[in-house]
């Protein structure tokens, strides 16, 4: 019996948002009184493979292969497949980013597994099993039984902190069948030196109210000293100041940061519906009557492209001080 | 080349949502409309079959849901597509809701099947895998790109921090997001009338136990009044971010 914990790397390298998922399954495993397996697939050293024994992972099973460079949702389907029954998983606990999603989905089929998708914090019961999960888009909460024996949990990056433990973690190599990948990857275009916005615990956003993306200078300095990334609402991505990689929102990307700033952003709901899951968020619109200010947990009614330069000179000092 | 396209009937972003007994949404009042994601799959399908030079003779849309849900589907049928299919079932969970499709479609032979991301009502973005998994046919996620290069296709899928372009045989789902067409398309007037007489049929569900029970449901807590800080006084506003929310 176990906890099964899908580590995902990226170019060999795991994240902070790894390392959230594996403080997460040592908690359920707590709960339902059992131990943690990570399946870690692709190629990683030992070094980085061990530091999932920092956050409470008993066991590490590493699955290499030739076939493993880039996602095929069936392969990596399969090999977690077979290590969830190997190790005899009764929860299953996959991220909730665009893999988790990939392989989750295909893996509640597989096992016939009952999924409780984009959690934001443990269950809230194992007898019967329930999760809370946000519904309609960030507007209602629904408890959710989860019936069969085996669960498939997705998480929501950043919303679960790190638990660090004393390191007993075994690492092991774990012989699974790979099948030969269907999807074949032609071309790759990464961004480097960003940080990204999934990833980023602040998020400095602007909105149709800084007029023109030559304002944009505003917004990435005060990122620049926040250590921050960059977003914007979607009537900027539409028209084409900000690429649609940053738009936030309900039909762009869901994020939940610990601080969101939103910056002459007028507050629609399907914008709101994409970063309600911030733990803090902060307005600023020359309008008072924003619908912003009712989500926000601090506001400053004023022109962001003065406030904005104030706010990162203000930041500058408080963080030489 | 036949084109699939899954359809979600969700209330309208705007919707107040009300849960009367806690127990399961009220559905008075509310404004049903396709699934945002699901709207952008099924206006890049008619862009892909009105492109002379693309193999495709027809876009399908399917639901899961009961009677409520077939204007919905006529809206889909006069936005383009050409003939549509309602599971006769209410859709209870993911899992419920593409073992449905996967019976209805399995012996239709669809080259292509689409669908969106992700719901707005239950927001759990599994039902496209799902569906491949239980056709046994590949899938591809967060699909922001989708070209036809003879009978060839070419996706782009965005990965943490950027894209990667894959080619993949058909028949496949693609899990698609924002970026995959660039506005949802409205219905014009003909295609309203054209849609009146374009085949919506019934298929009979098929006994599926869900695996997940939707038991209650609730509002969040009124979040506290947002603490107006002064323009001038950023200063009030950094201390209040490093001292009383600590997120700084």
């Amino acid at each position: 019996m176990s906890v099964l914990v899908y580590t995902e790397n990226w170019d060999g390298k795991f994240k902070k948002a790894t390392f959230e998922l594996v403080s997460y399954a040592a908690k359920v495993a707590e709960m339902i009184g059992s131990t943690v397996s990570a399946v870690s697939i692709g190629k990683v050293d030992e070094t980085e493979l061990g530091k999932l024994g920092n956050y409470g992972a008993d066991k590490i099973l590493k699955v290499e292969s030739e076939n493993l460079k880039s996602l095929d949702n069936q392969v990596y389907t399969d090999i977690l497949a077979q290590a969830a029954v190997a190790e005899g998983a009764q929860v299953i606990i996959i991220s909730h980013n665009n893999t988790g999603k990939a392989v989750a989905s295909r893996l509640s089929v597989r096992l016939k597994a009952a999924v409780g998708a984009g959690l934001i914090k443990l269950p809230v019961s194992t007898e019967p099993f329930t999760v809370c999960k946000k519904v309609f888009s960030g507007k209602a909460f629904a408890n959710v039984v989860l019936k069969t024996d085996v669960k498939v949990l997705t998480l929501t990056q950043n919303s679960f902190e790190l638990v660090e433990t004393e390191n007993k973690a075994s690492v092991e190599s774990f012989a699974a069948e790979v099948g030969e990948p269907k999807t074949v990857v032609k071309d790759v275009q990464k961004q480097t030196g960003k940080i990204l916005l999934t990833d980023a615990e602040i998020v400095v956003s602007g909105g149709r109210g800084m007029k023109s993306s030559d304002n944009w200078g505003v917004i990435e300095e005060l990122a620049g000293v926040l250590e921050a990334a960059t977003a914007c609402s979607r009537p900027v991505s539409d028209e084409g100041w900000r690429p649609h990689e940053e738009h936030t929102g309900q039909t762009g990307k869901i994020i939940a940061p610990n601080l969101y700033i939103a910056a002459g952003i007028s507050g629609a709901i399907q914008h709101m519906a994409g970063i309600s899951s911030s733990k803090c968020i902060v307005a600023i619109n020359t309008d008072s009557d924003a619908p912003v200010f009712e989500y926000a947990d601090y506001g400053i009614v004023g022109d962001a492209l003065k406030v904005l330069p104030a706010l990162t000179n203000a930041v500058k000092e408080a963080k030489n001080k | 080349m036949k084109i699939l396209v899954c359809l979600g009937n969700v209330p309208d972003t705007t919707t107040k949502v009300k849960f009367g007994d806690g127990k399961a949404l009220d559905k008075t009042g509310v404004q049903w409309i396709i699934n945002p994601w699901d709207e952008l799959a099924l206006t890049r399908a008619m862009e892909l079959k009105e492109d002379a030079g693309n193999p495709v003779n027809s876009v399908t849309v399917i639901t899961v849901g009961g009677k409520d849900a077939e204007p919905t589907m006529r809206k889909a049928l006069a936005i383009g597509a050409d003939d549509a299919i309602r599971v006769d079932a209410e859709p209870v969970d993911a899992f419920s809701v593409a073992a449905q499709i996967a019976e209805a479609v399995k012996d239709k032979n669809f080259d292509i099947i689409l669908s969106g991301i992700e719901s707005s009502d239950y927001n759990g973005s599994m039902m496209g895998g799902m569906l491949a998994e239980f056709l046994e046919i590949p899938s591809v996620s967060a699909v922001s790109g989708l070209e036809l290069k003879g009978s060839e296709v070419e996706l782009t899928r965005d990965i943490d921090g950027g894209k990667e372009q894959v080619t993949v045989s058909a028949p496949f789902v693609a899990v698609v997001q924002k970026g995959i067409a660039k506005e949802p398309r409205i219905a014009a007037m003909r295609g309203i009338m054209m849609a009146r007489k374009k085949p919506l049929n019934v298929v009979p569900v098929t006994p599926v136990e869900p695996l997940a029970d939707y038991v209650s449901f609730e509002l969040p807590q009124p979040k506290p009044p947002c603490k107006m800080v002064d323009a001038e006084n950023v200063v009030s506003l950094v201390e209040l971010l490093q001292n009383e929310a600590k997120v700084l």
